[in-house]
């Protein structure tokens, strides 16, 4: 088995999606925990359905690399979205589901209307899987995946003691100064970003599990804003790093190997703290 | 001059003004308790003060000494703080989040701020627990120990002691008392007419009949003798009689 890991470790795709795969991971469970907490992770469902859409229009265009397309559309809508939910006097969670089932519609109309391919069912599938693609990066793909993971994170340190402040309690915070309002938008930004470079991993459809299951693991483990934090990035980096490997020797499809693992050190952490008390 | 002033303000949603025609002052060391039935606009008014929402009409004037964020604010707990995975030492520290403007980490003083806080409220020992094991009292000192740390010249609470048994309500109470003698301003929102009377300087009264002024001409004014009158039938029912200016004897 080792012998079998060194030798696929010599393909430079291999590493390459090791790489990409625990950035991705590391990114995405650090905003898990505010979104969880400020009942935001619908709108990083419905991002990644806006995503698989914009997708479409690039890979119907032909863009060479289409996340320069899926990227700005997908920060559009997020920025869109959160001013939607805030509004009271239209029905948030409608626009969103609203937004989101339009865009997945009309992105798959499109791929089968406008689509070259001899593989239609093939590239919807690995887009709302991400069966393949993260086996098939390219140098140029994993370099924008690098800066925008280091981008993420570098947010996210600088802002962690103004996002907290905000998750725990706006109105508090707005009461003493912290502007609210951008730290929000920011999250939302973020959040898309995470949510363009994760559909890499594991396609459209799992993000949310990829955002969402390593801090709700954590918080049953600690008590400690700071440590659900870590421990989240933790769980998610062991979590990506074994589900690929898993998925390298058994010829699993990498994305929902991965959630699959999440999924099952959850159900774990939950028995065993449940016991506990 | 005066710390805040409010000159002829309504409040309310949109256009739907809640309370209008509210004039007071707020000067440094008063005690002013905001008391009134359900949705008269109590909580309305107090997140206009704190600028989370616009005022409808009228103006709210801030002292000299006064600055933008200077204001300590203890909420109501929302649902989503129930069940929040933060230590104690982390959601104090956050207070102090207002003062630092662009910079991304706390500094030495804003830590010893905080830890100086915990102690005065007397949640040191408790530094290092989880916010959501904490008992109901616990809570409001922690989030009263953050406020503190936004702030040392007024405090605005709303309803700090809903959900707390007697004898932590009693202890809160004075809490809230002994940081006003150490001369922070204190505005309350209050269901407890028992409590406001025995503890504030100044109430202001909202509802149908609005009421503003010291405690003594509060209990004089119609206003007063009917909410004192009503309050006293819901605790004791079958008991009408009123005797005006009862304050020494602590119905509750």
């Amino acid at each position: 088995m080792i012998e079998k890991l060194i030798f696929y470790f010599q393909y430079p795709f291999v590493r390459y999606a090791i790489i990409v795969g625990v950035l991705i991971a590391l990114c995405s469970s650090l905003l898990g925990v505010t979104l969880v907490l400020k009942r935001f992770s619908f709108i990083g469902d419905g991002l990644s359905h806006v995503a698989f859409g914009a997708i479409a229009v690039a890979s119907v265009l032909k863009l060479s690399n289409n996340m320069l397309l899926v990227l700005p559309v997908t920060v559009i809508c997020a920025v869109l979205l959160l001013r939607t939910g805030q509004n009271a006097e239209i029905k948030g969670d409608a626009v969103i589901a609203m937004i989101s089932v339009g865009a997945m519609a009309f992105g798959y109309l499109i791929m089968n209307v406008f689509s070259t391919s001899s593989n239609l069912s093939g590239d919807v599938c690995s887009t709302l899987f991400g069966s393949t693609s993260i086996l098939t990066l390219t140098r140029e793909e994993v370099i924008l995946c690098l800066v925008l993971s280091a981008v993420v994170i570098t947010m996210f340190i600088l802002f962690y003691n103004k996002i907290f402040a905000v998750t725990f309690d706006e109105n508090f915070a707005k009461a003493s100064g912290t502007d609210a309002e951008r730290i929000n938008l920011l999250i939302a930004v973020i959040t898309a970003v995470i949510i363009v470079l994760a559909m890499n991993l594991v396609g459209s459809l799992l993000i949310s599990a990829l955002i969402i299951f390593p801090s709700l693991t954590a918080m049953r483990l600690s008590g400690s804003f700071k440590m659900v934090t870590l421990i989240s990035a933790l769980l998610s980096v062991v979590c990506a790093f074994l589900g690929i490997l898993i998925s390298i020797l058994a010829g699993t499809p990498v994305g929902s190997t991965i959630v699959a693992l999440e999924a099952l050190v959850f159900g774990i952490c939950y028995g065993v703290s449940r016991i506990r008390s | 001059m005066a710390l805040l002033t409010v000159k002829d303000l309504s409040v309310g949603f949109s256009s739907h003004v809640i309370v209008k025609g509210l004039n007071f002052s707020v000067n440094a060391g008063d005690y002013l308790c905001v008391v009134g039935e359900n949705g008269s606009g109590k909580t309305t008014l107090m997140k206009t003060l704190l600028k989370l929402q616009e005022p409808i009409s009228g103006q709210i004037i801030k002292g000299d000494s006064l600055k933008e964020n200077e204001i300590g604010y203890l909420p109501q707990q929302t649902v989503v703080q129930k069940d929040f995975p933060a230590s104690v030492y982390e959601i104090v520290l956050s207070g102090c989040q207002g003062a630092g403007g662009f910079r991304p980490f706390y500094n030495r003083e804003e830590k010893k701020l905080a830890r100086d806080n915990m102690e005065r409220m007397g949640i040191l020992s408790l530094s290092g627990r989880c916010y959501r094991e904490l008992s109901g009292g616990q809570q409001q000192r922690v989030l009263l120990a953050r406020a503190l740390c936004a702030t040392k010249k007024i405090l605005l609470l709303d309803e700090p002691v809903s959900g707390l048994d007697p004898v932590v309500t009693s202890r809160m109470y004075s809490l809230i008392s002994e940081l006003n003698k150490e001369g922070i301003s204190i505005i309350m929102i209050s269901h407890d007419i028992s409590s406001a009377v025995k503890y504030a300087s100044h109430i202001l009264h909202i509802g149908d009949r609005i009421f503003f002024g010291t405690k003594d001409q509060y209990l004089e004014s119609n206003a007063g003798k009917f909410f004192l009158l009503q309050q006293r039938k819901a605790v004791y029912p079958g008991d009408v009689h009123f005797a005006p200016g009862s304050k020494g004897e602590e119905s509750i």
